[in-house]
């Protein structure tokens, strides 16, 4: 048997490697894919929890958080499909005007 | 049962390899498919922590819709040779401490408060099974649901909209040619001086 501890420490690990990913990388694609890493850690923390208390509630929340990420991803690469019809470029240092 | 110590670090280490390789790979559709692999090694943690249904929506959802979703936009936009400028200067150096510094405060926080619990609770048979998520998802977080349902609903017309190419019907080009080349509105028709360049001008309008 090992601690749910653990369970905690990998989220905290996937976490900060899906923040590193979203500071340092200029592709949005990849941005937005740590974004989805992000999610989920975040997700895994909440099954945990739901398995510590015994409580369904958190495994809820995580079904919640899969629709509302899905819907995300679906309207956030349509907007990169438009900025790029519209400059022909996607990387973020050159899409950095508000100007469409 | 929260599993057997080898299979958990097992796990864990694909888990952080995978999401490593994601962040340090050049080429896009490399870190598409290694996204893929980390969900499905977070589902089978999903599995271990007593969360079956959980564990499969995870990979019907995310692995098979939304990271197909990626790869068919990373295709469409060809990204996979999209030069990538490194002009990165100044932020990996602050950016790496700074998040080791997070993960070193979120795990310090979660083993101070949670250290102690060893063993999970007995939890019964079909905690985490369909039947157990759909009756608490049905009765006690209906107005959830149909939230996200309308949540769905907004983001698909919404991507679609954003994402249709702009087409001009014909009208709407007349439209644009008569406001151009007519700037200024009929104010005073009675002046005789300007009946013929507005006569030229209508004239010039029919041939369009």
């Amino acid at each position: 048997m090992i601690p749910v501890s653990y369970y905690l420490g990998l989220s905290a690990v996937l976490f900060a490697l899906g923040i590193l990913g979203v500071l340092l990388r200029r592709n949005p694609l990849v941005l937005f894919m740590s974004l989805e890493l992000m999610f989920n850690a975040g997700n895994l923390a909440f099954v945990t929890f739901a398995r510590m208390y015994g409580d369904l509630a958190g495994q809820l929340v995580v079904f919640f958080v899969m629709t509302v990420a899905a819907a995300e991803v679906a309207v956030g690469l349509a907007l990169i499909v438009a900025i790029f019809r519209s400059k022909h470029t996607i990387d973020l240092d050159e899409v950095n005007s508000l100007k469409g | 049962m929260p599993g057997l110590p080898v299979v958990f670090f097992i796990l864990a280490a694909v888990a952080v390899v995978t999401a490593l390789g994601m962040l340090l790979s050049r080429n896009t559709v490399y870190s598409a498919l290694f996204l893929v692999l980390n969900f499905a090694t977070v589902a089978v943690l999903y599995l271990m922590l007593g969360a079956p249904f959980v564990a499969l929506t995870q990979i019907t959802v995310y692995a098979g819709s939304i990271m197909v979703l990626f790869l068919f936009v990373i295709l469409l936009l060809g990204a996979e040779r999209l030069p990538i400028s490194d002009k990165l200067g100044w932020q990996p150096f602050v950016a790496i401490p700074l998040g080791f510094i997070l993960a070193a405060e979120f795990a310090f926080n979660l083993f101070q408060s949670t250290g102690q619990i060893v063993n999970v609770i007995e939890t019964p048979a079909n905690f985490g099974s369909p039947a157990s998520i759909g009756e608490l998802l049905f009765s006690q977080y209906i107005l959830p649901f149909e939230t996200t349902a309308l949540v769905l609903l907004a983001a698909a017309v919404g991507a679609i909209i954003i994402a249709k190419p702009e087409r001009q019907s014909p009208g709407q080009a007349i439209r644009r040619t008569r406001a151009v080349s007519s700037p200024v509105p009929a104010e005073a028709p009675s002046a005789e001086a300007k009946e013929t360049p507005a006569a030229v001008q209508e004239e010039a309008l029919k041939q369009n």
